[in-house]
C-alpha cells in the first residue's frame, strides 16, 4: 500500500503531509508526556520488530503469500501513541533506506499507515473489549476486527489520495483498493489475532499492559471520538466531492494552485460525481462495505473462538 | 543470498558520489525527485535528460549497477500495480506511460542516494535539520537492531523446520506466528535490557 514518488499531485503532497506531521507531532507528545521513559527504548526495537516480522511468508494459494503490515499489531501490542512513533520511523526508514514508498509521498504513506491505520486499529479494539470484556478471546475478537477495520481505512485513504491527485477515477481506484484489501484485511486479521494469541499465552501483561493503563476516562472518551471522526472522514470525505473544491481552495490561498495546475494538464471532470449521480453505484458500494464489515466480524469471532478454545497448546500441535 | 543483498542498500566505495556529504546528497535527490514529480506529463525530453544524468551518475559511482537494477525491477511492480488502474480511465494511456516513467525515474533517484549513502549518515542529517529527538532516537534504535532481530528470527525459523515434518498452509501460518509472537517477547525483554545499559550511560528521556 506504499505510493510511490510521481502518482500524487503538489497540493495532495502538500496536504498529506500536513496531516501526517500533525498526527506525528502529537504522538511524539503523548509519549514524551505519559510513556515511562522504560518504555521508549521499545518503541525503537518494537519499530525493528515490526520491520522483521514483515519478512514472513504466510503462503495463500498458487504460489503467492501475503504478509503482514502490522499497524494494527503495534496498536494493540504498544498503546496508539506508541505504535504512530513506530509506524512512522518503519515508514521513514523504508523509504531512507530500502526506497520502498516514495520520498515524495512520505506524508501521504506516514498519514495512511502510520497515523490512519494505528489509530483506527487502537479505536476499534478498545470499543470491542469496551463492549466484549477482557480475557482471551474477546481480546483476539478486538485485534481481529480491528487489523481489519484499519487496513480497510488506510486502503480507503490511500484510494482518495490517488483519486483526487486525479491519477484514477475514484470509481475504479474505489472498486480496485476496498476489494482487494477486503481480502487483504482478513489475512491481516487473521495473522495479527495468531500474533497476539502467542504473545497473550507466553506473557499475557505485554498485551495486558497497554489495555488497563490506558488514559483516564474523560480523555478515553475524547480519544474514541477522534479515533471515530477520523474514521469517519476517511470512509465519508473522499464520497463528498466538495473535497478537491476545498483542496483546491486552501491551494489558491497558500499559491499552489499554478504549481498543481502544471503537474497536472488534465483537470479531472467529475470524478466524485460518478458514484453519486445515479443512486444505485453508491447504494451498491454501501452494501457491499456492511457485507464486508460483517463478514470480517464473523470471521474474526471464529478464529478468536478457535485459539482460545480451552485444551490448546500454546504451539497448535 | 538475494535476500542478504537486499537488506543491505548501501555499497561502500570511494567516488566522488561516496565522499559527498549526506546532507547534500538527501538535498540533490529530494531535488531530483520533486523535479521530476512536478513537471509536466509530457515533458519526455526532460525525463531523458533526468534519466541519462542519473545513468551518468550511476556510472560514476563505480558500484554495483546490477544490483541496483535488480531493486528496481523488485520495486516495480508495485508502481505497476497502481499505474495500472490508470489504463481503465478514457484516454489513459498517456497518463499510464507518463506516470510509469516519472516513477521509475524517482525509484532509481532514490535507489542512487540509499546505495551510495549510509542510513546512518542520513539519521545524522536529520538530527541536525531537528527533527524531534525521540523520533530520530527510535529510527536509530530501529536500524539498529534489525539486523539483530531479523537475524533472530532466522535461527528461530530454521530451529523450528528442522524439528517440524508437517508443512501444510495452515500449520506454515501457525508456525510463522509463532516466530513472530515469540520474536515480540523477546524484543520487548531486549527492549528493558537496552534501557538499562542505556540509562547506565547517562541516557535521559
Amino acid at each position: 500500500m506504499h505510493i510511490p514518488d510521481g502518482f500524487l499531485d503538489a497540493r495532495m503532497l502538500v496536504a498529506a503531509a500536513g496531516l501526517a506531521a500533525v498526527g506525528v507531532g502529537l504522538a511524539l507528545r503523548e509519549v514524551r508526556r505519559n510513556l515511562p521513559p522504560r518504555r521508549v527504548p521499545l518503541i525503537g526495537l518494537a519499530a525493528a520488530f515490526v520491520f522483521a516480522a514483515q519478512m514472513l511468508n504466510f503462503p495463500v494459494a498458487a504460489g503467492t503469500s501475503g504478509h503482514l503490515i502490522g499497524a494494527a499489531l503495534a496498536a494493540v501490542l504498544l498503546g496508539p501513541a506508541a505504535a504512530v512513533v513506530a509506524m512512522t520511523a518503519v515508514l521513514l526508514l523504508q523509504s531512507l533506506m530500502f526506497a520502498d514508498g516514495g520520498i515524495t509521498a512520505l506524508g501521504a504513506n506516514v498519514f495512511n499507515l502510520g497515523v490512519i491505520a494505528p489509530l483506527v486499529a487502537y479505536g476499534v479494539y478498545r470499543a470491542v473489549r469496551a463492549i466484549a470484556g477482557d480475557g482471551l478471546q474477546p481480546t483476539l475478537l478486538a485485534t481481529g476486527f480491528a487489523a481489519w477495520c484499519s487496513t480497510m481505512a488506510a486502503a480507503f485513504a490511500c484510494a482518495g489520495q490517488l483519486a483526487a491527485s486525479g491519477v484514477v477515477e475514484w470509481g475504479t481506484v474505489l472498486a480496485a483498493m476496498g476489494g482487494v484489501h477486503m481480502v487483504i484485511g482478513l489475512g491481516e486479521a487473521v495473522i495479527t489475532m495468531l500474533i497476539v494469541a502467542v504473545v497473550m499465552r507466553a506473557r499475557p501483561e505485554l498485551v495486558a499492559a497497554s489495555a488497563s493503563a490506558g488514559p483516564p476516562a474523560r480523555r478515553r472518551t475524547l480519544a474514541y471520538g477522534a479515533a471515530l471522526a477520523i474514521a469517519m472522514m476517511v470512509l465519508v470525505a473522499p464520497f463528498a466531492s466538495s473535497l478537491p473544491d476545498g483542496l483546491e481552495h486552501v491551494a489558491e490561498r497558500f499559491g499552489f494552485a499554478g504549481l498543481a495546475a502544471a503537474s497536472q494538464p488534465a483537470p479531472l471532470p467529475d470524478y466524485a460525481v460518478v458514484p453519486l449521480a445515479d443512486g444505485s453505484p453508491w447504494l451498491a458500494t454501501v452494501i457491499a462495505g456492511a457485507f464486508g464489515t460483517l463478514v470480517a466480524f464473523a470471521v474474526a469471532w471464529c478464529v478468536a473462538r478457535a485459539l482460545a478454545a480451552p485444551g490448546r497448546t500454546p504451539t497448535g500441535h | 543470498m538475494l535476500r542478504d543483498r537486499l537488506l543491505r542498500p548501501y555499497q561502500h566505495g570511494s567516488s566522488a558520489v561516496h565522499r559527498l556529504p549526506a546532507a547534500a546528497k538527501l538535498v540533490a535527490a529530494l531535488g531530483c525527485v520533486l523535479l521530476v514529480v512536478l513537471l509536466p506529463r509530457t515533458a519526455w525530453w526532460t525525463y531523458a535528460a533526468v534519466a541519462a544524468g542519473l545513468v551518468a551518475i550511476a556510472v560514476a559511482t563505480r558500484a554495483d549497477l546490477r544490483g541496483m537494477l535488480v531493486r528496481l525491477l523488485l520495486l516495480e511492480p508495485f508502481v505497476l500495480g497502481i499505474a495500472l488502474l490508470a489504463l481503465l480511465r478514457p484516454g489513459g494511456v498517456p497518463l499510464f506511460l507518463s506516470m510509469l516513467t516519472k516513477s521509475t525515474l524517482c525509484l532509481a533517484t532514490m535507489i542512487l542516494l540509499t546505495a551510495t549513502t549510509r542510513f546512518s549518515d542520513l539519521l545524522a542529517v536529520l538530527w541536525r535539520i531537528r527533527v524531534p529527538a525521540l523520533l530520530v532516537t527510535t529510527l536509530a534504535l530501529m536500524h539498529r537492531y534489525l539486523f539483530v532481530l531479523a537475524e533472530e528470527m532466522e535461527r528461530m525459523q530454521r530451529a523450528r523446520r528442522s524439528r517440524t515434518f508437517v508443512a501444510g498452509r495452515t500449520s506454515a501460518w501457525r508456525d510463522s506466528a509463532q516466530v513472530a509472537g515469540q520474536l515480540f517477547v523477546r524484543t520487548s525483554e531486549r527492549a528493558e535490557r537496552v534501557y538499562l545499559a542505556m540509562v547506565a550511560r547517562g541516557w535521559k528521556a
